[in-house]
């Protein structure tokens, strides 16, 4: 009942949980069974960063990615065609914790924070985003997969009439 | 991208940030109540779960029914899909961009360790 999805584990992966804290906050949590260093790195590393942030799932190519991971530094994800997202770090703490402004959209873009918690040789990340009004973060866009869902529904729909046709037959 | 009606979202989202409204839902959900059991259930007063039976009603996700002199509350009928698919989007998003992440992370991993056997030998 509440505003808050939860994936399935698996063995091999751990759980990623999304909720809506607030009218204007956006909470994504998953543990990592590797030291905060790592995950940091993977996160800071541009050409670690591009491996991950633009999966299969989401629709859209990366053309390029840029980041100058430090206060103050620039980042900028070129996608085709000619979507960008830009903006700055204003936290920069090693191993621990990131902060950037997200600008494309004009200057009251949410702004974004992540932390790194290591517990034990494993690897709290708590993501927030947190929007200027909750319309903003009510629009907020999550790629091809916005119209994913759609799609997938009318599958599933396709597949029952079908699966109904055939036990029919 | 799809439009979601931004009142209802809103009204939805206002009436779901208060644990009491939440806990009425999930009662609600397994079975109709009167606005007196309600009430005697969370320990507050008729006029309080008034209110909260109110705003669960005018985001459209409780309807209530006066019959006689007792008003019964049962699940509205649009219940929480809207608000599931939204959450259910960013959920796959993420959840697919940190099950890549996480590969990254264990190739990291995997790479110490080589680089820390190749140093003790």
């Amino acid at each position: 009942m509440d505003a808050r999805r939860e994936s399935e584990p698996t063995p091999m992966t751990n759980r990623t949980t999304v909720e809506r804290k607030s009218e204007r906050e956006l909470v994504v949590t998953r543990t990592f069974n590797s030291p905060a260093r790592l995950v940091f790195e993977a996160w800071t590393r541009p050409e670690l960063f591009k491996r991950w942030w633009v999966p299969k799932s989401m629709g859209m190519t990366l053309l390029s990615y840029e980041a100058d991971v430090r206060v103050g530094g620039r980042y900028r994800l070129v996608f085709d065609p000619g979507v960008e997202f830009f903006g700055r770090y204003i936290e920069v703490t090693p191993h621990s914790r990131l902060v950037w402004t997200n600008e494309e959209g004009g200057e009251d873009g949410q702004v974004t924070t992540v932390t790194f918690e290591e517990k034990a040789g494993k690897t709290l990340l708590v993501m927030r985003e947190l929007y200027p009004t909750k319309e903003a973060l009510d629009a907020a866009g999550t790629g091809a997969a916005d119209a994913m869902g759609e799609t997938f529904a009318q599958l599933d729909e396709l597949l029952v009439t079908l699966g109904a046709n055939m036990e029919r037959s | 991208m799809v439009q979601y009606s931004q009142p209802r979202l809103d009204a939805s989202f206002a009436a779901l940030s208060d644990a009491t409204r939440r806990g009425v839902l999930e009662l609600l959900g397994r079975s109709d109540a009167s606005i007196t059991d309600l009430a005697e259930k969370f320990d507050m007063t008729l006029t309080g779960m008034k209110k909260h039976v109110g705003v669960l009603e005018q985001a459209g996700l409780v309807i209530t029914q006066k019959v006689g002199r007792v008003r019964t509350c049962k699940l509205g009928p649009r219940r929480l899909e809207e608000e599931t698919a939204w959450i259910d989007r960013h959920r796959q998003l993420w959840e697919a961009r940190f099950d890549e992440l996480d590969k990254v992370v264990e190739e990291l991993k995997r790479k110490e360790k080589v680089d820390g056997r190749k140093k003790r030998e």
